[in-house]
């Protein structure tokens, strides 16, 4: 049997507090063998990068590694000096990080970061280390390497950073790669895209990979063995079909099921039956949005110097009462801007918007009746909530701006009545938002936009900040809210497994236009639209496994 | 790029009308220059003459109009207080103000840069602790009090270095310089440390403020994890970024120090451009007080279009984003 090129053996991890220790990762222990993808799973603190961090030894203080021992082929790496461990970073352990656009020295060209990195390592000269830098970054599948090398990070896309950072990680030929969420902030498309180099790249440089993520799909793609890890502790280990198909343990059981699939599911919302649009509750006719670009000041004053942009072309699409419709697309096809018109915080430069017959931007009392009847969740309960107000005034704002409830002890008792819907205890109105996990915030978020008794709540990407099972309690909680009162819901999300299990009708946004429409079965098993068939053929799904 | 900077010159334009039109009101309207000039024995007929010498008869439009042309002459008028022209006088006390002005700033800005980054480096070491604190007494100590402290200690008790004035000058064409000769370098000293404290301890406080920000952030982990050397990671990945905020404050307080040199010049009897200010304050000698306001306004203007200018060479997505105009 070959050595292992990573062996960790009970790594504990600890965080001393002023009167606690807290143990983020608590006795791990697993392989990699050469030219193996292991996937390192769990939610958000299961330790799983926690662990990438302690193997290449970027251990934020006061953190430190408390037992175990990490080998590196055999060889001891965690009590090495620092000194030591520095010549290990780079050189025989390389790491991509999660957001290609932070990962990159915004004042260096990716040339001379790539050249710094490979000379750092590698006995080359300038021009020679310049070659290397071009060859890897068009084996990363950047096209006109050598023309492009002299750019700077702003001037590529999120996926194409991402490339240069897998060039700048295999650089010197590392025997193992620490991959932390390389792909959880890009697009779907591109995703898979990024999946395939990490592969193809690993492959060919015999570099063994620990791919640490929380998406079970990329894993179910790309990974050959998996560790799944919750609160620090290893819960199983196996191979991925192993354990996609057959999980022991009740953790990984739960994980799994809570994973929403692009596959219909029984249970799942019957769709609309092919709607009239005319009669639908919310109605969307022919919606445009242009942004300037360039010219701004007072070049603005001279004729033709301002160029446009068209974020939103031309979209119409209809949601019947009680009904959600779901808005796909990835980043930059307009389906923010959409949710921002149809809210009304920005005016369309043409088209309508009418919720129950009333155009939202006629203006007069139909704002004011708007502001009732439309409300919006964001995607980020960490910054959607004001973190200097109590849960309470949170949630009366909108009553109090609207003038739904004015004395004191009816906004609070419509208060607790809102955190009972929202399964949470009423008491906790006296406290501040950083007291609860993100999930619970979304349940306040919720809570908030429930305050004004609305119809119509537009969901931009409402759980693509939370954890997978939490995700599932919050769109079982849309889901039974729904139920209640009859809520009509316009669901943003580039998920597309999340829409298909809330929506009964779908719109695929592409560039600002609406590609497609239709209902939900019609166009994920049925899909017309090009971009649609991409769209989900890219999406890495764990039913895939075989 | 060019556009960016015939933008911005236009804009310097702006101020600098509105700066001297301000300029022009206090020429125009505080105190009554005539009888101050002429003291209390002088018949109307003086007065009179004086005026019309002075063209103080004319409408308000035209002695603006008259002000901005002269202005843009360099021409300010006749002190009131000296008789001299107020150009004459603040381009003889100007190489004075401008030597100091930049003495304490490189000593500011390389003292400040380099502990900035020593207690960013460090953030728990003793020497940290004590280098804040003392800057801490350096922020919240007032000017006049460090000089005095100061010409207290080198100059009356220790008696090395002079309490007063530049020393001996050497003129290089127009401009008399200070450090050229011993005596000129020695007393720039006390009044150069003076003046730099506080921008010092503003600068250390800000590199170490930005540092210990840009060390947290995924570029630098990144750099960690590719394995460069904590020289280059600390040199050249943080360094470079640290200075873009450190630029603009750099930049204005180095405008501040040539402008409002003032408290450390009286202190030092310095013979600079804010003694002269504060001289002629106490006599109303207004076309000097109008002067100074355009010449402070000018040397804001004129930094803070330096400031823009570095702001393109250190950043490239500036660059970028002037290009394409976002």
């Amino acid at each position: 049997m070959t050595e292992p090129v990573l062996s960790i053996k009970d790594l504990v991890v600890e965080f001393p507090f002023r009167d606690d220790v807290f143990r983020a990762v608590d006795g791990v222990s697993f392989d990699i063998m050469p030219g193996e993808v292991l996937g390192v799973v769990g939610e958000s603190g299961a330790g799983k990068s926690m662990t990438g961090s302690a193997v290449i030894g970027l251990i934020e203080r006061p953190g430190h590694i408390a037992a175990g021992e990490i080998r590196l082929k055999g060889e001891r790496i965690d009590n090495l000096p620092e000194e030591a461990k520095a010549k290990l970073r780079g050189k025989r352990i390389g790491m991509v990080f999660q957001d290609p656009l932070t990962s990159l020295n915004p004042l260096y060209t990716i040339g001379e970061q790539l050249i710094e990195t490979i000379r750092t390592h590698l006995p080359l000269n300038e021009a020679e280390a310049r070659q290397k830098a071009i060859d890897l970054l068009s084996e990363a599948g950047i096209p006109k390497a050598a023309e492009r090398i002299d750019s700077y990070p702003h001037q590529f896309s999120g996926g194409m950073r991402q490339r240069v950072v897998i060039a700048l990680a295999i650089a010197a030929e590392p025997e193992l790669i620490i991959a932390d969420e390389p792909t959880s902030a890009l697009d779907v498309s591109v995703q898979a895209q990024i999946i395939k180099v990490l592969k193809k790249l690993c492959a060919n440089h015999g570099a063994a990979v620990m791919l640490i993520t929380h998406d079970m799909g990329v894993i179910a793609q790309t990974a050959d063995r998996m560790v799944v890890m919750h609160q620090g502790k290893v819960v199983e280990t196996g191979t991925v079909g192993d354990i996609i198909r057959r999980p022991q343990e009740p953790y990984t059981i739960k994980l799994i099921n809570s994973i929403p699939t692009i596959q219909r599911q029984a249970g799942d919302v019957t769709p609309a039956e092919a709607a009239n649009d005319d009669g639908a509750y919310v109605q969307i006719k022919h919606l445009v949005r242009d942004f300037e670009i360039g010219g701004g000041g007072f070049l603005k004053l001279l004729p033709g110097k301002v160029e446009m942009f068209r974020a939103v072309n031309d979209v119409s699409f209809a949601i019947e009462k009680g009904k959600t419709f779901g808005l796909v697309g990835e980043s930059g096809s307009g389906k923010s801007t959409c949710a921002k018109m149809i809210v009304g915080l920005l005016r369309p430069t043409s088209g309508t918007i009418t919720v129950d017959g009333h155009d939202i931007w006629a203006g007069g009392a139909g704002h004011q009746e708007r502001r009732k009847r439309v409300q919006m969740i964001f995607q980020d309960p960490y910054a959607s909530l004001n973190p200097r107000w109590r849960v309470a005034d949170i949630i009366a704002e909108p009553m109090r701006t609207l003038g739904i409830a004015r004395n004191r002890t009816e906004v609070e008792q419509r208060v607790a009545e809102l955190l009972t819907r929202v399964r949470l205890d009423p008491s906790v109105m006296r406290k501040f938002p950083h007291e609860f996990s993100g999930g619970q915030r979304q349940r306040i978020a919720i809570a908030r936009a429930l305050s004004s008794q609305p119809e119509f709540i537009v969901c931009d990407e409402p759980t693509s900040a939370l954890d997978v099972s939490v995700q599932a309690q919050v769109l079982d909680l849309m889901q039974e809210l729904q139920d209640e009162f009859g809520l009509t819901y316009l669901l943003i999300s580039h998920n597309l497994a999340v829409v298909r299990q809330m929506s009964s009708a779908v719109g695929v946004l592409h560039n600002g236009v609406l590609v497609e429409k239709g209902p939900t079965d019609a166009i994920f098993d049925n899909p017309q639209a090009d971009y649609t068939r991409m769209l989900l053929d890219a999406v890495p799904d764990i039913s895939r496994v075989a | 790029m060019l556009a960016f900077i015939a933008r911005r010159l236009f804009q310097s334009v702006i101020v600098m009308l509105a700066v001297a039109f301000i300029a022009f009101m206090v020429f125009r309207y505080v105190g009554d220059p005539v009888s101050s000039m002429l003291g209390q024995d002088s018949t109307m007929a003086d007065h009179e003459a004086l005026r019309e010498r002075l063209g103080l008869n004319e409408p308000f439009y035209i002695q603006f109009y008259h002000f901005v042309v002269n202005a843009l002459q360099g021409q300010f008028g006749i002190s009131y207080r000296l008789q001299q022209p107020v150009s004459q006088l603040i381009m003889e006390r100007l190489p004075a103000t401008i030597e100091l002005a930049f003495a304490s700033a490189s000593i500011a800005l390389v003292l400040g840069v380099v502990l900035g980054i020593y207690t960013a480096l460090r953030p728990r070491a003793f020497s940290t602790g004590v280098i804040m604190t003392a800057s801490l007494i350096g922020v919240s100590l007032p000017t006049f009090l460090i000089g005095i402290g100061l010409i207290y200690v080198f100059a009356v008790e220790l008696k090395v270095l002079p309490s007063f004035g530049r020393g001996e000058v050497i003129n290089l064409g127009w401009w008399r310089t200070g450090l050229l000769t011993e005596s000129g370098l020695r007393s720039l000293i006390l009044p150069a440390i003076t003046l730099s404290l506080f921008q010092l301890t503003l600068i250390m406080r800000l590199v170490r403020a930005e540092m210990l920000e840009v060390l947290r952030t995924d570029y630098i982990r990144f750099a960690r994890a590719r394995g460069l050397s904590q020289r280059a990671i600390n040199f050249g990945h943080a360094l470079k970024n640290t200075m873009v905020p450190v630029i603009t404050i750099t930049g204005l307080q180095l405008g501040s120090v040539i402008a409002f040199a003032i408290i450390t010049e009286t202190v030092f009897q310095w013979p600079g451009v804010g003694s002269l200010f504060v001289n002629s304050v106490a006599v109303v000698d207004v076309p000097v007080m109008a002067a100074y306001l355009v010449f402070v306004a000018l040397v804001f203007v004129v930094i803070n279009l330096i400031v823009d200018i570095l702001y393109f060479i250190v950043d490239p997505r500036l660059r970028d984003g002037a290009k394409s105009g976002r």
